[in-house]
Order: C-alpha cells, then sequence, then structure tokens
C-alpha cells in the first residue's frame, strides 16, 4: 500500500453572496471580537448549502463543506463536478491561494498548480527572461529553470522568438510558452485545471502527451480537474465529484463518469426554453404510441418532437447530434441535410427514428440551428438518453452487446 | 503502511494561523523570484522611453532645482551653511526612496491580484521585491548626490562629513522598515476598504511637508512652535533630518528622536507584517 500523500479533512469555504466583506465594519468589529475571545465566528452558523439556482434564505454560502479525501502517492485524482459545484475553491485551497474557512489539508510534498497558465508573463521582458519570471513564480529556483531552459524553448517552438518582448508575440505563442514552462515543474503534487483548451491543433496534442508522461510515466501525484471525460478516463486512476459544494462521490472512474453524467447532465430527456425568439423551445421525446418516455429501448420506434420559434421566417435546418459519455461522438441527424427546412414563424418539427440503433448505456445529445450553413443556436449536453436492452431484431431475442451500435441487415 | 505520526506532514493548510508566521525557510527558498521581481522591476520601468535611465536623475533633480527656487530664494528658508541645492537634493533623494517605499508596497495586493490568484508563494516576496527594487533606484540616485557634492566641494562650499556617514546604510534600513510597514498595512486595508487609496495618493503629499523635507528640524520650533509636535511626532522627520546630518553636517542628531523613530518603526513593520499575514490568506475573497 502506497502511503498518503496528502489528506484533506472537513475542509469548508464560506463565501458571502452580494458585496464583499461582511458588509459593515460593524460586523467587522463583531467577528474580530468574537475571535479576540476565542469564541466562534458568529456568521460562520448561518450558511445554506451552494445551489446555483435557488435563492437562499441566507446571505451566506457554503462553497465548499466538509470535504475530506486522502491521496496516496502517485496517484492521478480526477475532480469532477458542475459549474459552481466548488472545484476551482477546492482547487484555490488546495494550490494555497485562498484559505478554508475550517478544517485543514496536510501534505508530504509540494503542491504546484496550473491553474491558469501564463500567469506573471510581463510584456516588456522577452521570452527568455519571461521563462525565468514565470518559473520563479511558479516555485522554481534559477539553477533549475536554467538546467531546463532549452527544453522549455525547445517545447515551446518559440526558438526563434525567445529574445523577441513577449508584447510581441502572437496568443498562440504566449500560451506555447507559458504552457511549457509550466510543464516542466516538477513539483510532488501537481494540480491541472482544464489547460489543455489552449493553442493549435498541433500543440495540443503536444500537450496532452506531456501530461499523460507527467501523470503516467513519471508517477507523479496529479490532481486533476477536466469537464473532458475522456481525458479524465484516460489519465485518472481515482475520482472524486463535486456537487453544490459537497463530496457526492469517490472511487472508481468509470462508475463515477457514469454517475456523474446522470446526475449532472440536466439529468433529464426532454428540455424546454420557452423564452426563446429564434430557436428551439421544447424538445420531447415520445414513442410510436405518442406517450412520453423516460428511457429508451434499443430498437424501438422514436419520435422527437421539436418545437420551433422563428420570428423572422428565415429557413431553420434543425440538428440533434448524439454521444456517448466520453464525448465521443454517436451520429446526427441534420434536417438540411435531408432536404428539409423549416420557415414557419413556429411550429414543431418531428424527427423520427424508426430503430434506436445505440446500445444500452447513457448518452446525451446537442442540438444546433442554423440558418443556410450559419449558426442561430448551439445548446450543448441538452439532455441525457438512458437506452436500456430491446428487441432490435423484433424476433424476441436480445443481442448482448454492450457497445456500439445495431443496424438493419440481410445474410443470403 | 500508512503510518500517520503527525510530524511527517510537510505543511500544513488550515483556517487557524498564529499571530506572527512568517516561515523564513520559505522566504528563503523563493530568494531567486526576489531577485527576478527586482530585475523586472528595474528593467521595465523605463522601457520603451527615450531617455530610458536618466529619469531616475530627472526626478530628482528637478524637484530639488524646484524646492531651491521656491523655498529658499522665495520663501528664504535658511539651510545654515550648507548650499540649498545640496540640501534639497539629499532631502529630496531620500524622501523619494521612502515614498516610492509606501506608495508601491501599499498597492500590493490589488495591482497583484492576478497573479496572486492563480499562483502561491510567499506573499511577502512582492513588497519586499519592492522594497529592494526602490534601493537600486535610491542608490542610481545617490550617485547624482555625490556627483553634485563633489562639485560644491570642489567650489570651497563648507561641507563636513563625520563618521556618523557609517551609519546611514542603517537609517536606508530604518527607511526601508517603516516603508514597508506602513505599506503593508495599507495594502492589506485596501483590499476592504477602497477609501484608503484616495487617502494613500494626497495623504503622502501632506506626509512631506511634516516630514522635514524642505527646511531644517530646527527651524520649525523656531518658526511654528505651536504646530511643531506635529513634525516632532513624525518618525521621518528624525530620519531626514539625520540623514542630513549624516550627509552635510547639517542640522541635528537628537538621541531622543532616533530612538523614538527605532521604536514607532518596529512597532509599525511589526503590525504591517502581522495585518499583511491574516490578509494574505483570504484576501483573495474580498479584493
Amino acid at each position: 500500500m502506497s502511503e498518503i500523500i496528502l489528506k484533506a479533512t472537513n475542509i469548508s469555504k464560506q463565501y458571502r453572496l452580494g458585496l464583499i466583506g461582511t458588509g459593515t465594519v460593524k460586523n467587522d468589529l463583531k467577528r474580530w471580537w468574537y475571535g479576540l475571545r476565542g469564541k466562534e465566528d458568529p456568521f460562520l452558523k448561518v450558511g445554506d448549502v451552494n445551489d446555483r439556482s435557488t435563492a437562499g434564505s441566507s446571505d451566506y454560502v457554503w462553497a465548499l463543506k466538509d470535504i475530506n479525501f486522502e491521496v496516496k502517492h502517485g496517484e492521478v485524482l480526477g475532480i469532477i463536478g458542475k459549474n459552481g459545484a466548488g472545484k476551482s475553491t477546492l482547487l484555490k485551497i488546495l494550490s494555497r491561494v485562498t484559505g478554508p474557512t475550517t478544517g485543514e489539508i496536510k501534505t508530504k510534498g509540494r503542491i504546484a498548480s496550473l491553474l491558469e497558465v501564463g500567469t506573471g508573463f510581463h510584456p516588456e521582458l522577452t521570452g527568455r527572461e519571461n521563462i525565468y519570471l514565470n518559473g520563479g513564480i511558479l516555485g522554481m529556483t534559477k539553477a533549475e529553470i536554467r538546467s531546463k531552459e532549452s527544453e522549455i524553448i525547445e517545447f515551446s517552438g518559440c526558438e526563434r522568438y525567445v529574445d523577441t518582448p513577449v508584447k510581441r508575440y502572437s496568443s498562440g505563442m504566449r500560451v506555447r510558452l507559458a504552457f511549457a514552462v509550466a510543464a516542466f515543474l516538477e513539483p510532488d503534487i501537481l494540480v491541472i485545471d482544464e489547460v489543455l483548451a489552449v493553442g493549435d491543433a498541433e500543440f495540443q496534442k503536444k500537450a496532452v502527451g506531456k501530461m499523460q508522461d507527467i501523470s503516467k510515466g513519471e508517477g507523479r501525484t496529479v490532481l486533476f480537474v477536466s469537464h473532458d471525460m475522456a481525458a479524465i478516463q484516460t489519465l485518472c486512476s481515482r475520482l472524486l465529484i463535486l456537487e453544490n459544494g459537497l463530496l457526492s462521490y469517490e472511487g472508481d472512474v468509470s462508475k463515477g463518469v457514469e454517475h456523474y453524467l446522470s446526475s449532472v447532465k440536466s439529468g433529464q430527456l426532454n428540455y424546454q426554453n420557452l423564452n426563446c425568439t429564434t430557436g428551439i423551445k421544447t424538445i420531447t421525446f415520445l414513442d410510436d404510441k405518442d406517450d412520453h418516455i423516460e428511457s429508451i429501448l434499443v430498437g424501438q420506434k422514436i419520435k422527437i418532437q421539436v418545437e420551433y420559434q422563428n420570428e423572422n421566417s428565415r429557413d431553420l435546418s434543425i440538428s440533434l447530434g448524439f454521444f456517448d459519455v466520453f464525448s465521443n461522438f454517436k451520429f446526427a441527424c441534420r434536417s438540411d441535410i435531408i432536404d428539409k427546412t423549416y420557415n414557419s414563424q413556429t411550429g414543431v418539427a418531428t424527427l423520427t427514428i424508426d430503430k434506436w440503433p445505440l446500445s444500452e448505456g447513457i448518452y446525451y445529445y446537442n442540438l444546433a440551428v442554423h440558418d443556410k450553413g450559419v449558426m442561430i443556436e448551439n445548446v450543448k449536453e441538452v439532455g441525457i438518453l438512458n437506452t436500456e436492452r430491446g428487441d432490435f431484431y423484433g424476433n424476441g431475442k436480445l443481442p448482448g452487446h454492450k457497445k456500439g451500435f445495431y443496424i438493419d441487415y440481410n445474410w443470403s | 503502511m500508512s503510518t500517520e505520526s503527525k510530524d511527517q506532514w510537510l505543511y500544513t493548510i488550515s483556517s487557524k494561523r498564529k499571530l506572527i508566521n512568517i516561515n523564513f525557510k520559505e522566504i528563503w527558498q523563493y530568494r531567486d523570484l526576489l531577485l527576478l521581481f527586482v530585475k523586472r522591476d528595474v528593467i521595465t520601468v523605463y522601457k520603451q522611453t527615450i531617455l530610458g535611465p536618466l529619469w531616475y536623475f530627472i526626478q530628482p533633480l528637478f524637484t530639488a532645482i524646484t524646492f531651491t527656487l521656491i523655498f529658499n530664494k522665495v520663501a528664504n528658508i535658511e539651510t545654515g551653511a550648507v548650499p540649498p541645492f545640496l540640501f534639497n537634493l539629499a532631502s529630496v533623494s531620500v524622501w523619494g526612496y521612502f515614498r516610492t517605499c509606501l506608495t508601491a508596497t501599499s498597492d500590493t495586493f490589488k495591482s497583484n491580484a492576478a497573479i496572486f490568484s492563480k499562483v502561491y508563494f510567499p506573499r511577502i516576496i512582492s513588497p519586499l521585491s519592492l522594497v529592494t527594487s526602490n534601493l537600486v533606484k535610491f542608490g542610481i540616485q545617490m550617485l547624482l548626490f555625490i556627483c553634485f557634492y563633489i562639485y560644491y566641494y570642489s567650489q570651497g562650499a563648507s561641507l563636513s562629513i563625520g563618521s556618523s556617514l557609517l551609519f546611514f546604510p542603517l537609517l536606508v534600513v530604518l527607511m526601508a522598515m517603516l516603508g514597508l510597514g506602513l505599506g503593508m498595512i495599507i495594502s492589506s486595508m485596501v483590499t476592504k476598504y477602497r477609501d484608503l487609496k484616495f487617502l494613500v495618493a494626497f495623504g503622502v503629499q501632506l506626509l512631506m511637508y511634516i516630514s522635514a523635507v524642505m527646511y531644517p528640524l530646527a527651524l520649525i520650533r523656531e518658526k511654528l512652535p505651536k504646530i511643531a509636535w506635529l513634525v516632532e511626532y513624525n518618525p521621518m522627520a528624525y530620519i531626514i533630518e539625520s540623514a542630513r546630518y549624516m550627509l552635510l553636517g547639517e542640522g541635528t542628531i537628537s538621541t531622543f528622536g532616533l530612538v523614538y523613530t527605532v521604536v514607532v518603526t518596529i512597532v509599525i513593520f511589526f503590525v504591517g507584517i502581522i495585518i499583511f499575514n491574516k490578509t494574505e490568506k483570504t484576501f483573495i475573497d474580498t479584493v
């Protein structure tokens, strides 16, 4: 059993909603007075669970509440959660940018974070000078940076510009240089927030490769926060899920991902956006008897009713795209591809799929609306589809395979 | 095997914090960053300016000329045996160091919010680097002073340098500590109460007039005995008076004044560190 390198106990973080501070000098003094006498902070008792969508009764909110977890040496721990679930707050506490309100984190190693690359770049300094400055900010000593300088420059691919002030760099080059510095950090525990969505395709590939090296090859302990389920699945060995500031899941990755998707991706099949002027108002899934369905059987005939609004009578092309839980594209149904557009001011478009082809599991869908190739509306992760085993071939036999498609075929 | 003896942990992140909690070992680990910040501040200030580092000279030079014209020629302030210009140049340079230390550090949290909200390093590195980089500027300005000193000396002005000059570095350290301490207090409070930002801007201007910058300490006692206490309670006044005594042999050094200054400086410095320490942990939530 490998040793525990980091241990968090009862981490909580309280924020005040609205204005910053406790608001008045009076409250500040009260707080100070309580603290002086060693009493509990009077404002800590109140506070709601952090749920973005409901208005709470208190001005205080717990961004994190009683988080406990341990990280073992060499482990790659993934952390996922909805926007506002407390991921960033947790990372900020881990990287010591801000302190917890209660609780403590004990660690046996140096923690460094890649919260955002390029922090502290000075535009007037050259690339080389900025490598040193940025490295220093991230906690490297001059000697450490000097020993890696050529590697960093090579990795960034900015050899030619390295003695030019950074203000002359393109934004892409700046990001490359910044990532290169960060990638050569060597802390005991590395905290990574989604930094991968930077640079061009070539550089992204390089960056992902480097991440994998860091987490796999070099046996470093990594805390990885991402929305990219595929990246989580390939890189992580254990998973934490945060929900409204609470730790809602801890454990195995693939189970966790499913748990997360079923609870997070709006959690439901149908869609509603009644205020839109041009685009989709509702999406409703029906079976062939026009009854609402909660889940889909493999091979079932389904109708998807899409109610649209189209004030200026544009030529709307409606498209639904289906993805698996790892964000892998499965198939899409785009109306203008089969020469169908909708130009009345309001109406219902119906997409019929005669035999649902995807095997059992959880999928989600995106919607997009185009007018002559110009995107008008694009909603990602609109709803979640739960597909159950079904009789695709209509002969009472349930094929066993769990991954992939079912298609109609003939043997002769 | 997961034996968990408490002493194994490298460090603990917790909500509790001791009153003074300075991790000198950690600050020492980040010494390279301090130097990098100093280098950045010194190099980048006058980039893409025509006169470049000459600006370091221009500011004290022209301020001293203006002061000489207004306070000595028009208002007839006596500067003893010392040429008024040299008197003012010394005061202006010394005051300038204190002023830049104070104003620069008082903005620490706000101007570094972008970095502080992303990465951890001992926050005190930032104000320390400002005090150090301003020391470099101060050193350059003292070169200018030496040039004029030699010029006036060769012209036969009566200037005397005593052994007290040896204590000048200590005076500079005292000044740095005072500026740093005050700056840290203000910077910590600015994160919550923005009013202080405006106070600093003109407060420093007013402070100059009660810091014996353009007149000898003795003069205010003689001319305005009723409000002389305002100057006498100001530690900066003693620092500047002492600096002139060390550099020019003009004025007095009072034991009481110096002891008072040292005590006040140390108190302010430690209060500054305590408040700064308290703020650095959670300022990102309030800034």
